[in-house]
């Protein structure tokens, strides 16, 4: 998942200002999406995730900068010329049309035969599970149905770049589970470039080979799933994809090669530099996180590791495969969270219980 | 059960609401001279009358023109405002639809005698164009309000879909606004048509010399003996209104079950 | 080509494509509205003259000294703000529990059955429809037949025709579908579960009516209120047709004044007077309601 398959870039985004009247949408956006890429733009609503899918579709002007797509610039190229197609919100199914007619819309000014197009049809309705609808009312269909035509309906035109604005946040979460999986396949066997526009952070880490997360208008990050949700590069990262448990701590020392740490309740450790992603050198207070699933319960008879600390659970939050704990460590002044599998053996501890934690210093992140 | 005062008092308003229209047909298939009780007979001598009246006729023509005229021009109007209104935001656009809408809410005597007055000063002379451009402006805002619904109900993503399939603006018009918008329309043309067919206070101070059909009834009401055949006349208008609003109803119902909206009913 | 790279943006200038969009018919209103009321303005401060020259290029606020003088005028003023106002009042109370029982007891499917039910007899011939008021109210009318067949009374009731009882009746009647359907929109607005939400909390029926319904529906009243009311102060056919020369009214008036006695000016000073009367009674109600209105767009 993390690799990409060709570095060849498709999109280029050059310093893109966006301004609706005095509200500064887009702040500076600086991005190259590769040919063949499931990349994501992830954030909260109103943070320009879906402005900049709009710029590069081209329903928006772009105030200043440039948008390069396969090497040409896009100014001045009106949406209709754009070589995107676009899965809208609401699908933007047209009502009044039959599934085929919805698929072979933009067929219109093909120069192929009648024959020909209806194969084409044929073939995209196949591509996304819907052969045999092609003659049913489009206001008849269901909402991964009218997913699945959208799809069908822009992939049909074979564009170089697929723009998904947030389509499974209509769907239940069955069906959104199964589409997501449905559209990375789809993805892998038509192999074009996908830029999905979502507030998920799941679906953005399940789905993308890159994510850009971006806050005000701005890209915070831009990495693959992985290094994003283990190295995030800032608090405001961390807290937004998945749960980080923060606890004070105070750099010691710092060299090139280690970081020198007192964290608060865990102790002296050192880390290496890659885990302190935002750079520069500091000493002095700063925050160090964690992830749940990086601190595991020693029950008893367990060996011992090298590094333990002891705990009180304060709460349990049990979730059937997982389950999570808020653990006030000794030391540490607010409960962090836990999570640990549930396998045969293992007993859901109770409220108050005492027990030995381990913890790793190369799973701490360092936020300055 | 509790006694459905509710149901009882809605059954009785309508008893209320279309007893004129049953009155109608009473006096019209009456073969009395005089409209009162008791009836006097069944006679369709009166239908019989309308055939050969030649002012009446001239009357009919004069609205049929004035209606056809004034229903395409309002809709047509209708249809820029409406769009502007759902579709685009620019400063001003509540004033100004505010004065496009404001005959709505007007006494009609006003708008009428303003009228006068401005087709007096400019010699635009009184007669079928006065009271045209007059229906006109008492149409369209009924067209608005009509066409407003339809355009809203328009999800703006259709538009970007077909533009962002190939097509153009005009064939996105064409291909997905206008089949779309279809019912609001017909609506539109049949009851800018009804109105202008039955409105009188303007065509009374703008139509100089021309009757039509409204001012044709008017100067019958006072004649009695001319009364039997105005029953006929108006049985025959109430059927077409009638027909045209079933003909309205029914576009628009199909156009919502087509496209799967949800019914949420009304004209206004 | 309508979509040359250079003009053919998707969003270009969202506002300009609105004012191209409103001009016609804003253009239309200017020319047929605007223009027209300035005009009536205008001509209420010049001179009446009299054969061949019909108006005197002169300033002068006689007209309205005139028409404001004139104790008829005074009298029409006062009887046609008196009789819009019961009929506003009639026609809105009568409204409301119908718009009440389509909204909330019939079932949805038959709604719009309901809806256009309501409002087939106001798109049948106006004129006719009064006319027949009459024939229902008159002297050997329907009722007075049925009444007198029944043997309830000896001799026909008077007392329901020709006066300014049976102009409100049959502005009432005229006027129905525009007080049930802004009533009605803003029945259907109200979320059902507010009401379940009130009986929760331990209102009774009638009190949950008058705490949640009532109030939220108070913006669909107002509508219907102005669009009654102003409408009316200008009706001049009812009052004339069913009305007898107690139901004159100062729409009458201004008919009489432009096409019988051709005062242009006079009449325009009393049009003017008219319209500011019913702007300041449609604006003082308003004002008094605005509470209701708060949070509507």
């Amino acid at each position: 998942m993390t690799a990409v398959p060709d570095a060849k870039p498709m999109i280029e985004i050059r310093d893109v200002h966006k301004y609706y009247g005095d509200y500064h949408a887009l702040r500076g956006i600086n991005a190259v999406i590769n040919a063949g890429e499931f990349f994501s733009l992830l954030g909260p609503s109103g943070c320009g995730k879906t402005t900049l899918l709009r710029t590069i579709a081209g329903f928006e002007d772009i105030s200043s900068g440039a948008i390069l797509i396969d090497g040409k610039d896009m100014h001045e190229v009106p949406a209709n010329r754009r070589p995107t197609n676009m899965v809208f919100q609401s699908y933007a199914i047209f009502p009044h049309l039959t599934v085929e007619q919805n698929v072979g819309f933009g067929l219109r000014k093909d120069p192929r035969s009648p024959a020909e197009k209806a194969k084409a049809v044929a073939e995209a309705l196949a591509m996304v599970g819907l052969t045999g609808f092609g003659t049913r009312a489009a206001h008849a269909l269901s909402g991964g149905q009218r997913q699945r035509v959208a799809l069908a309906r822009a992939l049909i035109l074979k564009p170089k770049v697929l723009l998904l604005d947030e389509p499974l946040s209509a769907l239940d979460k069955k069906m959104r589970e199964t589409m997501q999986e449905e559209l990375i396949k789809l993805q892998r066997q038509v192999g074009i470039t996908f830029i999905l526009v979502t507030h998920d952070q799941e679906e953005a880490l399940v789905m993308s080979d890159r994510i850009a997360v971006m806050f005000e208008g701005e890209i915070a990050q831009l990495d693959d799933p992985e290094t994003l949700y283990r190295r995030p590069n800032s608090r405001r990262v961390a807290e937004f994809i998945g749960v980080m448990n923060f606890v004070p701590g105070k750099v010691l020392s710092e060299t090139a090669g280690r970081i020198e740490l007192d964290v608060q309740g865990l102790g002296r450790c050192q880390i290496a530099p890659a885990q302190a992603p935002a750079g520069g050198r500091a000493t002095g207070e700063i925050s160090v996180g964690f992830r749940p699933e990086t601190l595991t319960i020693l029950y008893e008879g367990q060996a011992a590791s090298d590094r333990e600390c002891m705990g009180t659970i304060a709460e349990v939050v049990y979730f059937g495969d997982m389950t999570y704990y808020d653990v006030k460590l000794d030391g540490v002044d607010r409960p962090v969270r836990l999570s640990m599998r549930n396998v045969p053996g293992r007993p859901v501890l109770d409220l108050g219980v005492r027990t030995r934690i381990a913890w790793s210093p190369g799973a701490l992140v360092l936020f300055r | 059960m509790k006694f459905p005062w509710l149901r009882v008092y809605s059954w009785l308003y309508l008893v209320f609401l279309f007893a004129p229209v049953f009155l109608l047909p009473l006096f019209a298939f009456n073969a009395g001279t005089v409209i009162a009780f008791p009836l006097q007979g069944f006679s369709l001598k009166w239908f019989a009358a309308l055939l050969d009246n030649e002012s009446l006729h001239e009357a009919v023509r004069n609205s049929l023109t004035i209606a056809i005229t004034v229903s395409v021009v309002s809709t047509t109007l209708g249809i820029f405002a409406a769009r502007a209104a759902t579709r685009y935001d620019f400063r001003g656009k509540g004033p100004m639809i505010g004065l496009i809408m404001l005959p709505l809410v007007m006494p009609e005597v006003i708008l009428a005698v303003a009228l006068l007055v401005v087709f007096l000063q400019i010699a635009l002379p009184l007669g079928m164009l006065a009271i045209i451009l007059g229906h006109i402006l008492v149409c369209t805002p009924f067209c608005i309000a009509i066409l407003n619904g339809a355009f809203l109900s328009l999800d703006k993503s259709l538009e970007e879909a077909a533009y962002d399939l190939g097509e153009t603006r005009i064939s996105t018009f064409r291909l997905i606004i206008l089949p779309l918008v279809m019912p609001g329309i017909i609506s539109s043309l049949l009851i800018a048509f009804i109105i202008s067919l039955d409105e009188f206070i303007m065509a009374f101070f703008v139509g100089g010399t021309t009757v039509t059909l409204p001012i044709y009834i008017f100067s019958q009401l006072r004649f009695p003996a001319g009364l039997p055949v105005i029953m006929a006349l108006g049985t025959i208008l109430v059927c077409l209104s009638i027909l045209l609003l079933s003909i309205a109803e029914y576009v628009r119902r199909r156009g919502v079950a087509r496209t799967g909206a949800k019914d949420t009913g009304g004209f206004l | 080509m309508p979509d040359s790279a250079k003009g053919g943006r998707f969003t270009r200038s969202q506002a300009f494509s609105g004012y191209v969009m409103i001009s016609p018919p804003f253009i239309y209103a200017v020319l047929m509205l605007g223009a027209p009321l300035l005009a009536v303005i205008i001509l209420s401060f010049l001179t009446d003259g009299s054969g061949a020259e019909r108006i005197i290029r002169q300033f002068t606020t006689a007209n309205y000294v005139e028409a404001l003088g004139d104790p008829l005028n005074r009298l029409l003023w006062m009887r046609s703000v008196f009789v819009s106002l019961m009929v506003t009042l009639a026609t809105v109370i009568l409204a409301f529990p119908i718009a009440y029982y389509i909204s909330f007891v019939v079932r949805p499917e038959k709604k719009s059955l309901w809806l256009f039910l309501i409002t087939i007899p106001f798109w049948t011939s106006y004129l006719i429809r009064v006319f027949l008021w009459k024939v229902i109210l008159g002297y050997s009318g329907v009722v007075n037949s049925a009444l007198l067949g029944l043997g309830l009374i000896d001799e026909p009731l008077q007392w329901i025709n020709y006066n300014v009882g049976a102009v409100i009746l049959t502005l009432a009647h005229a006027y129905a579908p525009f007080a049930i359907l802004p009533i009605f929109v803003a029945l259907e607005k109200i979320d059902r579960s507010l009401l379940e939400a009130g009986q929760d909390l331990g209102e009774s029926k009638a009190m949950t009516f008058l705490r949640v319904t009532l109030p939220l529906a108070m913006p669909g009243v107002i509508g219907a209120t102005l669009i009654v009311f102003i409408p009316t102060v200008g009706d001049y056919v009812t009052p004339q047709l069913v009305g007898g020369p107690e139901g004159r009214l100062i729409a009458n008036m201004i008919q009489l004044q432009f096409l019988k006695l051709d005062n242009y000016p006079l009449g325009s000073a009393i049009s003017v007077i008219t319209m500011v009367i019913v702007g300041v009674i449609s604006l003082l109600f308003l004002l008094a309601n605005r509470r209701f209105l708060r949070g509507q767009r």
